[in-house]
C-alpha cells in the first residue's frame, strides 16, 4: 500500500495541485491501483513558495512543484516497487522532470516544532473519520467525562498559554474571566477574520484540520459554561469557509457537536459567520457588533466583551491559533506545554513567512525562536545574491526588525521591546531593494482604507498621514513635514478608538527608527 | 445613591456614584469640549475631544463614556490635551469644506464654537476640499455633507428619541456618508415624520431649515435634554 497526499490548501491549489490531482488520478485508475495507491487531499505541507507539493507514505517523502506530466512515471514506479516487493521502505526510484524531492533534513523541517498544525498535512480535512482516528474530540469527550470546568480553566492557566491573535492575553486568564460571570447563555467566538497583509496562518489551519478548531471551541464552551458559538470569518476565505461548513455538518452528524455531547447534560452549537471584508472587524467589539448584524465598528472598552458580548451576554472571543492548542494542551498536559518555548511565552508559534524570502510557507516554531532562524536559516535568506534588509511582523499593526536585530528571539516581549508586535504571525522578509518609505506608504493606505471611520483620529488622521508620507516619496516635503508626520502620528496613537487607529502609526513610525535615513534623503533642502 | 469623591484638575468633586468624568466635572464647573456627545442620547465617544488624563492610567480615557470612581485624580486640560483637542479640530475642518463665512449656523456651530476654544485659528494640515453632495430633496429641510463632521447625533436622535431610524452612516473611513433611508434622497424617505430633531441636534450646518441664510441657523440642541425631561415627566404623570 502506498499513499500520496497531495496539498489541497489554498496556495497550492493555486500553483496548480487540482491538475496534479487529476493526473495521478487518471493515472491511478489507469493502471487500475485504485486498492493499492491511496490518492488523499490534505492541508498545508509547509513549503507553499515551492508548490504544488507531494508527500509520498510510507517514505515520508516531499515532493515540491510536480508537474502533472509526471504523474505517468509517478504511479508507474510506485506500481513497480508494489509488486517488486512487500517491503515498502525500499526508496522510490523516481525523481521528478520538473520540481523536486526536498531535502527534509533541513532546517526548514527540521527546526518545526508542529502542534498547532501536527496533523495538518497528514489528514484529509474533509473526512472526519481520518481526523478521530488521530485524536479528533478526543480530549472534549475525555474532559466532559471526568473533568469540572474550573480543571479546564486550572490547567489552560498553568499552561502559559496567551492568545495568538497578537496581543497575547493569557488565554486562562480570559478563560477565567468569563466563566466567572453570571449568566447561563454564554457565547463563545472564534475570530477567523486573519485580514493581516502577508498572513495566512489561521486560513492554513482552518483549511488543513478544521475539527482541531471545533474542538477547542467546544472545550472553551464547556470550561466557561456556554452553549453557543460563532466563527466569525472573512469571506475571501472561500475554501476555508467551505471546509468549515462541511465540518461542521459533520460533528452535528456524529453527535461531536449539538446537544448532549458524549451522552452528557453539555450541549454546544456552532454557527458560521461570513464577514463582508473590512479588517476591523477583526477587532473583537466590531466583530460582536457584526456578528449581532449591526455595523462593523468598534466601541469603547470597558465593558469588555467577557461581560457583555455578542447580543450583552458574557462572551468569550479567542482567535483561531489559539483554539487550535487547547486538545494538545490537555492531551500532553499543561506542564508539557509550559517546558516548550520561552519564559513569558509559552509554547509553539504558527508563522506565514513570505516576501523576499528563498523558502516561503507556513512554519511553526518554538517561541524564543530567533528571527534569524526563521528567516535566515528556514527561509534561507532573501534570493537573488540580495540580502535581507528587515522583517516586518504583526501587518498594519506591527512594525520592522531590521537586519541587524534579527537575533531577537520571537516572544512576545521582546518583539515589543523593538517596537514590533509578535501580532497574529504573518512575517514579510524585506531586502535590499524595499523602499521603507513606501513600505510605510503602503501600510498607512492600507489603514486608511480600513478606518471604519467612526473615531476622528484614525478617519482623517490616516489620511492625513498617508498624505504627508506621499509627499516625502514624491520629494516634496520639508522637514517640517516629517515633524509633523511623527507629531500627528503620536496623536493618531494616543487618541483613536480602537486598536486599528492606535496601532496604525506603528509600521512608520517603526521605520522611522530604523531607517530614519530614508526619509531625510528624500527630504527637500532645508 | 452614594457618592464618590474624586478630583478633577486639583478640586476636590463629590459625584454621584453613577455619574461620568464629564458629568463630575461639568457639575464641578470644569469645561470639557464635546462634539458627539449630546446628554440625552447614548454615548459613542467617537469625536475624541473629551479624553481626559486619569492617573495610573497610562491610557487616555474619554470623559464621556467613562464612570467616576473613588479616588480618581483627573486631568483635562494639560498642554498634551489640550494639543490634541486643537488636532482633532483641525482634523475636523480640513476634511470637510467648513466655509463659516457662508454657513447658515455661522455664528451658533459648535465646531466654530469649539475651534475659538481650543485656539485653532488656522490649520497646519492641508485642506482637502473634499467634493461631497448637498441633499434638499426634502421640503422643509436640507443637507450639506460638506458640512458633515459624522458626529452621528442625527443617527442616535432620529433612533433612539423618535423611534425612525432615518438615518445611519454609509460606507467607511474617509468615505463615510449620512445616508437617510437604504441611501436615497432623504425627501424619499416614508420613514421621516419631519420632526426636525435631527436638524436641532446637529452641531454645524450639515443640517439646515430651508430658507435660513447665513448665520440664520439658531438650534439649541440642549433643548433636546429638556424635551426628554418633559416626555419622562409626562409618561410618569398618573
Amino acid at each position: 500500500m502506498s499513499g500520496l497526499r497531495y496539498c489541497a490548501s489554498a496556495g497550492c491549489l493555486a500553483r496548480g495541485s487540482g491538475a496534479l490531482m487529476e493526473a495521478l488520478n487518471t493515472a491511478i485508475s489507469r493502471g487500475e491501483l485504485g486498492d493499492q495507491i491511496q490518492l488523499r487531499p490534505v492541508g498545508c505541507l509547509g513549503p507553499c513558495s515551492q508548490g504544488p507539493l507531494l508527500a509520498l507514505d510510507p517514505d515520508g517523502d516531499l515532493y515540491a512543484g510536480v508537474d502533472p506530466q509526471d504523474a505517468e512515471t509517478l504511479v508507474a514506479a510506485l506500481a513497480r516497487r508494489l509488486h517488486q516487493s512487500s517491503d515498502q521502505a525500499t526508496p522510490l526510484e523516481w525523481a521528478p522532470a520538473r520540481g523536486q524531492r526536498l531535502d527534509l533534513s533541513e532546517p526548514f523541517f527540521q527546526r518545526q516544532r508542529r502542534i498547532v498544525l501536527e496533523h495538518c498535512g497528514l489528514i484529509d480535512p474533509t473526512d472526519l473519520e481520518q481526523a478521530i482516528a488521530v485524536g479528533a474530540y478526543g480530549q472534549l469527550e475525555r474532559v466532559l467525562q471526568g473533568w469540572s470546568p474550573e480543571q479546564v480553566v486550572t490547567e489552560l492557566q498553568r499552561s502559559g498559554l496567551r492568545g495568538r491573535g497578537g496581543a497575547g492575553y493569557p488565554t486562562g486568564l480570559k478563560w477565567a474571566t468569563v466563566a466567572r460571570m453570571p449568566g447561563a447563555r454564554k457565547v463563545v467566538v472564534c475570530n477567523a477574520d486573519e485580514g493581516d497583509p502577508g498572513a495566512f496562518m489561521d486560513r492554513a489551519v482552518l483549511e488543513g484540520d478544521p475539527h482541531r478548531v471545533l474542538e477547542g471551541m467546544a472545550i472553551a464552551a464547556y470550561a466557561v459554561g456556554a452553549d453557543h458559538g460563532f466563527i466569525y470569518i472573512r469571506a475571501e476565505y472561500e475554501l476555508a469557509i467551505e471546509r468549515l461548513r462541511l465540518a461542521i455538518e459533520q460533528a452535528v452528524d456524529r453527535g461531536r457537536l449539538g446537544a448532549g455531547l458524549f451522552g452528557t447534560g453539555f450541549g454546544f452549537t456552532l454557527e458560521l459567520r461570513v464577514g463582508a471584508g473590512a479588517y476591523v472587524c477583526g477587532e473583537e467589539t466590531a466583530l460582536i457588533a457584526s456578528i449581532e448584524g449591526k455595523r462593523g465598528t468598534p466601541r469603547p472598552r470597558p465593558p469588555y466583551p467577557a461581560e457583555r458580548g455578542v447580543g450583552g451576554r458574557p462572551t468569550l472571543i479567542n482567535n483561531v491559533e489559539t483554539f487550535a492548542n487547547v486538545a494538545p494542551i490537555l492531551r500532553e498536559g499543561a506542564d508539557w506545554f509550559a517546558a516548550i518555548g520561552s519564559a513569558g511565552s509559552s509554547g509553539t508559534k504558527v508563522f506565514s513567512l513570505t516576501g523576499h524570502v528563498r523558502r516561503g510557507g507556513l512554519v511553526e516554531v518554538p517561541m524564543g525562536t530567533s528571527l534569524a532562524t526563521v528567516v535566515l536559516e528556514m527561509g534561507e535568506g532573501s534570493p537573488h545574491g540580495s540580502a535581507v534588509k528587515a522583517v516586518q511582523t504583526g501587518g498594519p499593526s506591527g512594525g520592522c526588525v531590521p537586519a541587524d536585530q534579527l537575533d531577537t528571539p520571537l516572544d512576545y516581549e521582546s518583539l515589543q521591546a523593538l517596537g514590533t508586535i509578535m501580532g497574529s504571525g504573518g512575517m514579510v522578509v524585506l531586502d535590499q531593494s524595499t523602499d521603507m518609505v513606501a513600505l510605510a506608504a503602503y501600510f498607512m493606505a492600507f489603514c486608511r482604507e480600513e478606518s471604519c471611520g467612526k473615531c476622528v483620529p484614525c478617519r482623517a488622521g490616516t489620511v492625513q498621514l498617508h498624505g504627508l508620507l506621499e509627499k516625502i516619496l514624491a520629494g516634496q516635503a520639508s522637514h517640517a513635514d516629517l515633524d509633523q508626520l511623527e507629531t500627528l502620528g503620536a496623536m493618531v496613537m494616543d487618541t483613536s478608538l480602537c486598536g486599528l487607529g492606535q496601532s496604525a502609526p506603528k509600521p512608520m513610525l517603526s521605520t522611522l527608527r530604523y531607517f530614519r535615513g530614508e526619509y531625510l534623503a528624500r527630504l527637500e533642502a532645508p | 445613591m452614594s457618592v464618590r469623591t474624586l478630583r478633577i484638575d486639583g478640586r476636590d468633586v463629590a459625584s454621584a456614584d453613577d455619574a461620568t468624568v464629564l458629568e463630575a466635572a461639568r457639575d464641578a464647573g470644569v469645561v470639557i469640549p464635546t462634539l458627539c456627545h449630546l446628554e440625552g442620547l447614548s454615548p459613542v465617544a467617537a469625536c475624541r475631544l473629551c479624553l481626559v488624563e486619569i492617573e495610573g492610567s497610562a491610557k487616555l480615557q474619554p470623559a464621556c463614556i467613562t464612570p467616576v470612581s473613588e479616588g480618581m485624580v483627573v486631568h483635562t486640560a494639560t498642554p498634551r490635551l489640550q494639543e490634541i483637542r486643537r488636532t482633532v479640530i483641525e482634523l475636523l475642518f480640513t476634511e470637510g469644506n467648513h466655509v463659516c463665512a457662508v454657513c447658515v449656523a455661522n455664528g451658533h456651530c459648535e465646531l466654530q464654537d469649539r475651534a475659538v476654544e481650543v485656539g485653532m485659528d488656522h490649520a497646519r494640515l492641508p485642506y482637502r476640499f473634499p467634493d461631497r453632495p448637498v441633499d434638499l430633496s426634502h421640503p422643509r429641510f436640507g443637507l450639506d455633507h460638506n458640512r458633515c463632521i459624522l458626529c452621528s447625533r442625527c443617527v442616535r436622535v432620529c433612533d433612539e428619541v423618535e423611534g425612525a431610524h432615518v438615518w445611519d452612516v454609509a460606507w467607511r473611513g474617509e468615505h463615510c456618508r449620512i445616508i437617510a433611508g437604504l441611501d436615497q434622497p432623504w425627501g424619499a424617505v416614508d420613514a421621516c415624520t419631519d420632526c426636525g430633531k435631527c436638524v436641532m441636534v446637529c452641531p454645524t450646518g450639515a443640517l439646515f431649515h430651508k430658507g435660513d441664510s447665513e448665520g440664520e441657523k439658531h438650534e439649541d440642541p440642549s433643548r433636546l435634554a429638556a424635551l426628554l425631561r418633559a416626555r419622562h415627566a409626562r409618561q410618569e404623570a398618573p
